[in-house]
């Protein structure tokens, strides 16, 4: 087949992919060239490209901030609860769903709880805005048992605990699907056969459900890695305020303050480039490991 | 079918089902309480007597948020960029998952694109430079600086493209031989055998755009662009009203506990309309994509 003849077949499939190729190159090559400001002391005025460059003084300057080890504390500290809380409460909730036989049972509580998942940060924010509050319905509510008031969203002592329930709270639903497509998988013969043999509820559960379960549970585990410094960006900027900086202030909120709000844009980026590269090297090793021990590939 | 007959079983029976309904009761609590305090009168709602059921019955509250312009103003903003971001969402996802689809023998250079899209989505440039960009392309303050920096959501082409491939063969190499090009095949072929992938992707593109608000945020520097939710979070989330500088007066009546529940649930109301076919739909999605091995 001559290249002429190939074209003639071929020329409407590189005619499809050249807008979706712009787009990415505008919108996310060009940023990735962009981090070059972590280098810079750059000026916009200047741009990318004009603005003198300063070499790792950005990063030795951050690295030398107290602020440096408290924002990646606090991330990697409320991203790996929240993965093991998601994770570990998604695990109970299908199994505990699993065992119930009545179908619209269950589909009724499915119908429930995932529905948080698809409410946006600024609502189910404004909502626990309220009901935290100290005057809201929680503190009423603890008060009728002769419980002080708590802040749970302004003391220090509670904000990563209210982050990581209420994270679970809009999470722990959907990620019970993939677990559920799993249980089905199970064939329903080896549960009749342990049934017969003598197996009780429980030993069916520990010796057939679970570990008919274990290559998904292996491979969310794997996947989770990639998250490790997501402790969740719109949950934080919704719900953090000052007082709680200490516990609550993560890498992407802090980006969000030092490059947006007071405009240092080269430290900002500095931090920004930091968290990307840990990033990148998290999800090629988390993939890595999906494959080689779950036989997971996206594509 | 099993039946259970040991009382420990019927015992966890009756626990699994009492903690699953108060599990979901749980998760469902705090919406249901925002709803009563949205339908309340104002005196009750401020006090803080209602819980789970409206005090002094008003919709007026409803009213309120509904003849205010500046809310309407940013929920007209908000339907425009879910009419058209989910479209263009979804002409980029078809016309790129669509080639990528192909093996490297029919479509020549494939793998190579492949890895250019699939770098795209694991590495980020970050937060500042994507906002650099963004304005210096002139992009501040227009409909456009919501919807052109994620007008491929890069995910939700690899799932289409996993599902095109899944469409027979045979199918496309008769019709080529006929005499039909790739766009024909595209277009009478895999559209409408993928329609199922196609509905599930366009839910999930347009409650994306419903739902985000940080772009806004930084992108609309005229309080005035808002989307609805970026706009809900001056009022509702920050309470600062200070640094909003659209009709003050406006934003004082908003900012009522009651009518910051009827704005919280007007915002959630679309979600609740498009739900029952989102979740039809989004456990084969899911399927369809990240569990295929």
């Amino acid at each position: 087949m001559t290249l002429n003849q190939y074209l003639r077949r071929a020329w409407p499939l590189y005619v499809m992919i050249v807008p979706g190729i712009i787009f990415v190159l505008l919108f996310r090559y060009y940023p990735m060239y962009g981090v070059v400001i972590a280098f810079q002391d750059f000026s916009p005025a200047k741009g990318f490209a004009n603005s003198p460059w300063i070499g790792w003084e950005n990063f030795e300057f951050l690295f030398s901030l107290p602020e440096f080890s408290r924002i990646l504390t606090n991330t990697v500290l409320i991203a790996v609860a929240k993965i093991v809380a998601d994770q570990i409460g998604a695990i109970i909730l299908a199994l505990l769903l699993n065992e119930a036989r009545k179908l619209l049972f269950r589909r009724t509580i499915q119908t429930l709880v995932y529905l948080p998942h698809f409410l946006s940060w600024i609502v189910l924010g404004g909502i626990l805005l309220d009901i935290l509050a100290p005057h809201g319905i929680l503190n009423q509510a603890i008060g009728n048992f002769g419980i002080d008031k708590q802040l749970f969203l302004g003391s220090n002592s509670w904000f990563r605990g209210t982050v990581i329930i209420s994270g679970f709270w809009k999470n722990v639903g959907f990620s019970t699907i993939v677990y559920l497509a799993a249980l089905t998988a199970i064939n329903p013969v080896l549960h009749e056969a342990a049934a017969i043999d003598g197996a009780g509820r429980f030993r069916r559960i520990w010796h057939i459900t679970l570990p008919g379960i274990r290559p998904t549970i292996v491979l969310l585990a794997a996947l989770s890695l990639g998250d490790v410094l997501q402790a969740g960006f719109e949950q934080i900027l919704t719900l953090y305020s000052p007082a709680v900086y200490r516990t609550g202030d993560i890498i992407d909120t802090y980006v969000y303050r030092v490059g947006l709000v007071s405009a240092q844009y080269s430290l900002a980026g500095a931090v920004g480039l930091f968290k990307s590269f840990i990033g990148f090297f998290l999800i090629v090793l988390s993939y890595w490991l999906a494959d080689r021990y779950a036989g997971y590939r996206i594509f | 079918m099993i039946r259970e007959q040991k009382l420990s079983s019927r015992l966890f029976d009756g626990f699994n089902y009492i903690f699953l309904t108060a599990f979901a009761i749980l998760c469902l609590a705090p919406m249901v309480h925002i709803f009563a305090v949205s339908l309340s009168g104002r005196a009750p709602a401020t006090a803080g007597f209602v819980s789970f059921f409206p005090l002094d019955f008003t919709i007026e509250n409803y009213q309120e948020v509904m003849g205010s312009r500046t809310f309407l103003r940013s929920f007209m903003i908000s339907v425009a960029r879910v009419l058209t971001g989910t479209s263009l969402n979804m002409a980029l996802v078809i016309l790129t998952a669509y080639p990528l689809s192909k093996t490297p023998r029919v479509f020549k250079g494939r793998n190579l694109f492949m890895w250019f899209f699939v770098f795209a989505m694991l590495f980020d440039g970050g937060l500042i430079p994507s906002f650099l960009v963004v304005r210096s392309l002139g992009l501040l303050n227009t409909l456009g600086s919501l919807i052109l920096p994620n007008a491929v959501p890069i995910f939700s082409v690899i799932l289409m493209m996993n599902f095109f491939r899944d469409v027979p063969k045979e199918l496309e190499e008769s019709a080529l031989i006929d005499g039909a090009s790739h766009w024909k095949v595209l277009w009478f072929i895999y559209i409408p055998l993928s329609l199922p992938a196609i509905a599930t992707l366009t839910l999930f593109a347009a409650v994306n755009h419903w739902n985000a608000w940080f772009d806004g945020l930084i992108f609309m520097t005229d309080n005035a662009n808002y989307p609805m939710q970026t706009f809900l979070r001056t009022v509702v989330v920050e309470l600062d009203l200070t640094n909003v500088g659209i009709d003050p007066r406006d934003l004082q009546r908003l900012s009522d506990r009651a009518i910051r529940g009827a704005q919280i649930i007007v915002a959630t109301v679309p979600i609740l309309v498009v739900y029952p076919f989102l979740q039809r739909y989004f456990i084969s999605g899911i399927k369809l994509g990240a569990i295929k091995e």
